[in-house]
């Protein structure tokens, strides 16, 4: 009965996607990453939710939408945990793990405060080069920006 | 390399140094060739540095090109709040490159971008000369006779100095030996030190300057400045530590060189400079050389 109660807290969907295992802290951003503001499906969301693996968790479900990988993997920096589950008629047909992606852009700032694209409007890009610390490369000032440091446009 | 732009050593291969470099010493030997007859290069100094201006120009005009474009951009719109953006996009309409400097890192990355026409950086912030690094390069292969297998000591400023930073990546192609001598404040970044580990190269670090001279093919001095210190007493300590005098260089091998990217302050004494291996002033003229082959590998016929 437990188990069933948890599983409402957020309603199933037919068709789609969830994210699954976000941080709590990191729901917003997840959301932010994938551009959810400006689509018209039907997005759900849970936050602060019970969680053996996290302590508090947050889940994201997304109607009749299905991501690339490399379009997902891009949450991997906030939420590198988070689990993927694709839904077809209420029945999870593949489940898989994101994984930090080769290069990042639009959604991380660069930390240094003299680099071009904190000046201009510019879209950022960088190049993970280290996936296990998530340390990024800028591709404008070539400065890196470690995971402790990144802020998220 | 024709229509490519130059910002970042890393832009440009080994293979590609080297035609440069071979090319700049033809025009060592004959600098005045009209190759840019008929070409409009833009110059474009967000921030002064008449040095680095002055040899773009005259490489520009020994082959016979047009510069346009401004000094400082106090006296340009560039004051009136106009983006970078909309200056590259309106001078690349009236020239065939742009030589760019410009206090932000990476702004010669984001010209490359929008520009219909090649840029040169010429200095973008901390980050990339990489005609400097050209230029060191040729002046170490003209007074060696060869790039490869060199002992070579940088001194002074490792942490800031991008100088030292492009060439020493630039020599990992070389199987260089790098000797290393800076206060422990100013070390070589761990980036740079990754990236000789990386290509299998030694690297020496030193605190002590004479323990590295006997060794050394090239001495390379940069410049201690005193506001890269949060302390200032460390600065006192440290700031007579890493001049190079002429009494240093006693035990030593006959093809030492002393480079220095200029402008000096202290730390070459002038008693160095009537010495055979002193190579400084040399190695600012070859810039020009080094720039006039860039120039005319990306625009020549
Ligand atoms: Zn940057």
């Amino acid at each position: 009965m437990e188990k069933i109660r948890k599983e409402l807290v957020v309603s199933a969907i037919e068709n789609g996607t969830v994210i699954d295992h976000v941080p709590a802290s990191s729901v917003f951003k997840v959301i932010r990453i994938l551009n959810l503001e400006n689509v018209n499906n039907q997005i759900l969301f849970g936050t602060n939710l019970d969680s053996e693996k996290l302590g508090k968790k947050g889940i994201v479900k997304i109607r009749d939408k299905y991501f690339e990988p490399e379009e997902v993997n891009k949450i991997a920096l906030v939420a590198p945990n988070a689990t993927l589950i694709i839904i077809k008629n209420f029945a999870v047909v593949e489940k898989k793990t994101v994984e930090v992606p080769n290069t990042v852009e639009k959604f991380v700032k660069c930390v240094n405060p003299n680099c071009i694209s904190n000046h201009e409007n510019i879209i950022t890009q960088f190049t993970v080069i280290d996936k296990v610390k998530t340390k990024l490369q800028c591709h404008y000032c070539e400065k890196i920006t470690e995971k402790k440091n990144m802020v998220f446009i | 390399m024709k229509n490519k732009s130059l910002v970042s050593i890393s832009d440009f291969t080994k293979e590609e140094y080297i035609r440069i470099l071979d090319r700049a010493e033809n025009f060592a030997i004959n600098p005045n060739q009209r190759l840019l007859e008929g070409k409009v290069v833009a110059v474009l100094f967000f921030e002064p540095s008449t040095r680095t201006r002055l040899s773009f120009e005259a490489a520009i005009n020994r082959l016979g090109g047009r510069v346009i474009g401004f000094t400082d951009s106090s006296s340009s719109s560039v004051t009136k709040g106009e983006s970078l953006r909309d200056t590259i996009l309106t001078v690349s309409n009236y020239a065939d490159l742009i030589v760019m400097r410009h206090p932000k890192e990476g702004s010669a990355r984001f010209a490359s971008e929008i520009s219909s026409v090649p840029i040169i950086n010429a200095g973008d912030g901390a980050n990339q000369h990489p005609t400097q690094c050209l230029l060191d390069l040729y002046s170490i292969r003209k007074t060696q006779g060869t790039l490869d297998n060199l002992n070579i000591s940088f001194v002074g400023d490792l942490k800031y100095g991008r100088t030292v930073h492009s060439l020493s990546i630039a020599l990992t192609h070389f199987n260089t030996t790098y000797h290393l001598v800076s206060p422990n404040e100013l070390k070589l970044p761990s980036a740079v030190k990754m990236h000789i580990k990386n290509s299998k190269l030694i690297y020496n670090q030193y605190t002590d300057f004479s323990q590295a001279i006997s060794i050394s093919d090239i001495i390379y001095m940069t410049r201690i400045q005193k506001e890269r210190f949060s302390d200032p007493i460390e600065y006192e300590k440290v700031k007579d530590t890493y001049v190079l005098k002429a009494d240093m260089l006693q035990d030593i091998k006959p093809n030492l060189k002393v480079l220095h990217p200029l402008p000096r302050v202290n730390e070459i004494s002038e008693d160095v400079d009537n010495l055979p291996q002193a190579y400084y002033f040399e190695q600012a003229l070859n810039g020009v050389y080094v720039r006039q082959a860039l120039l005319a590998s990306i625009l020549g016929n």
